[in-house]
């Protein structure tokens, strides 16, 4: 009997919850820290990531939507569906870090944990970033923080899966959808991670994944007129990619919203605490009237 | 060839049968052929200025639609509003070519729309079905003429026409045809008369070539596939059969007709095969808002946000067009 072949997996964008090629046909190898390639991986374009934000933007009224509660269970979901492929994302962490095993499936397992915390945090932000106000008047008034909209995040290059999920379930949790750029080191674990995303009973659309070249694809989210914030945390000074300035610069045209990138790659195994999620929330006050 | 198909425009129409003689003389459609030429079409790519003209043209040739049962006044005057100024941003934008509303508002997009040029159409004859009695359908394209409709938006009578009944068709839209007429206090002439199709009820494209010829014969300004009412709007296959029907139909009689897809039509990705379409099949004769003609709705925004984005280089958004 002839010898089995094994069978490769395409690595696909992830967009509006379906797996399309890049619409440039693109590819490019992606290698681990050694320089050895590991898989091809779509190089998607500026159409792509239009393509990505018109799917955000029409996922955005059902997700922002969707009770908090709903929303922590579908992310209490995603910890589900990624505990089960623990192994697998061991493996291609590992792969992608350059680390050995054991940390891989450390990071796994934080990344899991992750999820946890930010499905329990849904429905309790509201009251720890809003509550009611006292006011001299007969009204009652409350501040509750809103989500700001379509979020592009240009997420960690080095910290594939925990990086990925300490940059995207702060935006999603509060029912923002996001656009993320996977570059480096985080480009095969975010796609093999959207297959997670698309059985969690997560909207298509809500998160949407692409690879590329960042200086290619991250202008175009930044000067994007229907992108209401941006994360930089993936552009490092030392990434080699658009300057974090430069991308800034382009975000100012309609005032998005911007997260600044550290001096440095963030630690994502302490405590992240609710600074994300509060980045990308807008505070709504609400005044009604009391009385008869 | 065409000039064979038709020897005596007078004859053909003649009488019932030997209308029937013609349309059913006329050569059938080769539906996989049509189909791989519309879908061969549909991938060329039209980029930098070539896209900007393109975009120009597509915005001046739609036909700026709204038929709802809910419409109101007020509705009307803010798409006319649109119409005149279709992105106040960029004071250069070209304007849609007409407006297109039920008979009883058009009065309302006359008086909104002033002298600028946007003309007011209005469909008539118990649109969309076409079922009511012919006195019916004739009043109601009189009161749109009477109120100032610069273009009528007929449909056939399709129960007639797929019994085989096509003298009934052709006496209506000559019926029509003839209701389009103003009177000489209104300044004389005659609104346009497009003629729908409703090619998603005709079921085949042999019998979309022969209802072309048929309004072509009765004296259709224009020819429009569809009312957007049903479930199959205007398609690229169909659009193309009817292209070489107006192509023709000039060869043989001298006659330029024009022809209006409408229905489905939203993106700018879509208005630029229809533009490729039309130059590929009859040529730049018909590259112009009087012979070609896009009704649609929503497709304005995205030829808008497209416009934008060839302005500036930035990606724009619905944020920065109407909410319609």
């Amino acid at each position: 009997m002839s010898e089995r072949l094994e069978v490769l997996k395409t690595y696909k964008l992830y967009v509006g919850g379906k797996f399309p090629r890049s619409e440039s046909g693109r590819v490019y190898a992606v290698t681990d820290s050694k320089g050895r390639t590991l898989a091809n991986a779509p190089r998607g374009s500026r159409k792509d990531a239009r393509d990505a934000v018109v799917a955000a933007r029409k996922a955005f009224p059902g997700w922002s939507g969707a009770t908090a509660y709903n929303r922590g269970q579908i992310l209490y979901r995603i910890a589900e569906m990624l505990e089960g492929r623990r192994e697998q994302f061991a493996t291609e962490v590992a792969a992608a870090e350059g680390v050995n095993r054991t940390r891989a499936l450390a990071a796994v397992d934080a990344a899991v944990d992750r999820w946890v915390w930010y499905a329990g945090w849904t429905d309790k932000l509201a009251q720890v970033a809003g509550g009611a106000n006292p006011v001299a008047g007969p009204f009652a008034n409350w501040s509750t923080p809103e989500p700001t909209g379509v979020v592009a995040v240009i997420a960690s290059q080095r910290s594939s899966l925990l990086g990925l999920t300490g940059a995207v379930a702060p935006v999603i949790a509060t029912g923002n959808t996001a656009v993320v750029l996977a570059a480096g080191a985080s480009a095969l674990p975010a796609l093999s991670f959207a297959e997670v995303l698309a059985v969690s009973d997560l909207p298509g659309g809500v998160v949407n994944i692409l690879t590329g070249h960042p200086a290619e694809i991250a202008p175009t989210l930044a000067s994007h007129q229907d992108v209401n914030a941006i994360d930089l945390t993936g552009v490092a000074p030392d990434a080699g990619v658009a300057s974090a300035r430069d991308l800034e610069i382009a975000a100012a045209d309609n005032l998005k919203r911007v997260l600044r990138p550290g001096p440095k790659e963030p630690d994502w195994t302490a405590d992240p605490g609710t600074a994300r999620m509060l980045a990308f929330t807008e505070t709504r006050t609400v005044w009604h009237p009391t009385g008869h | 060839m065409p000039s064979a198909i038709l020897a005596d425009p007078a004859e053909v129409t003649s009488s019932e049968a030997a209308l029937r003689r013609f349309l059913h003389g006329l050569p059938g459609v080769d539906r996989v052929g049509t189909e791989a030429r519309a879908a061969m079409l549909a991938t060329r790519s039209i980029k930098t200025d070539a896209k900007v003209a393109a975009i120009d043209l597509a915005i001046r040739m739609i036909d700026l639609t709204t038929l709802e049962g809910a419409d109101t006044p007020g509705k009307v005057r803010s798409l006319c509003a649109k119409a005149l100024h279709p992105d106040p941003g960029a004071p250069d934008t070209p304007r849609p070519a007409a407006i297109c509303v039920y008979g009883d508002l058009v009065a309302e997009a006359k008086a909104a729309l002033g002298d600028f040029g946007v003309h007011v159409a209005a469909v008539a004859t118990a649109f969309p079905s076409g079922r009511a009695s012919l006195d019916v359908k004739l009043a109601d394209v009189a009161y749109a003429v009477a109120a100032g409709a610069d273009e009528i938006d007929m449909v056939i009578d399709r129960g007639a026409f797929l019994a085989g009944r096509y003298r009934d068709v052709f006496d209506e839209i000559v019926a029509v045809k003839a209701a389009c007429a103003r009177g000489e206090a209104a300044g004389g002439g005659s609104a346009h008369l497009k003629v729908i199709l409703e090619t998603g009820e005709l079921s085949t494209y042999d019998n979309v070539r022969r209802a072309s010829w048929l309004a072509m014969l009765a004296g259709a300004d224009f020819i429009k596939t569809s009312t957007g009412k049903v479930a199959v709007n205007a398609t690229l296959p169909v659009t193309l059969v009817m292209l070489q029907a107006v192509r023709d139909f000039r060869e043989a009689t001298g006659r330029q007709v024009g022809v209006k897809p409408a229905g489905g039509i939203r993106t700018t990705k879509d208005a630029m095969k229809y533009l490729v379409l039309v130059n590929e099949t009859v040529g730049s004769d018909w590259l112009d808002p009087d012979w070609f003609r896009l009704g649609a709705s929503s497709l304005l925004n995205d030829l808008l946000m497209q416009r934008q984005k060839l302005a500036t280089g930035r990606y724009s958004g619905p944020d920065y067009v109407t909410v319609d």
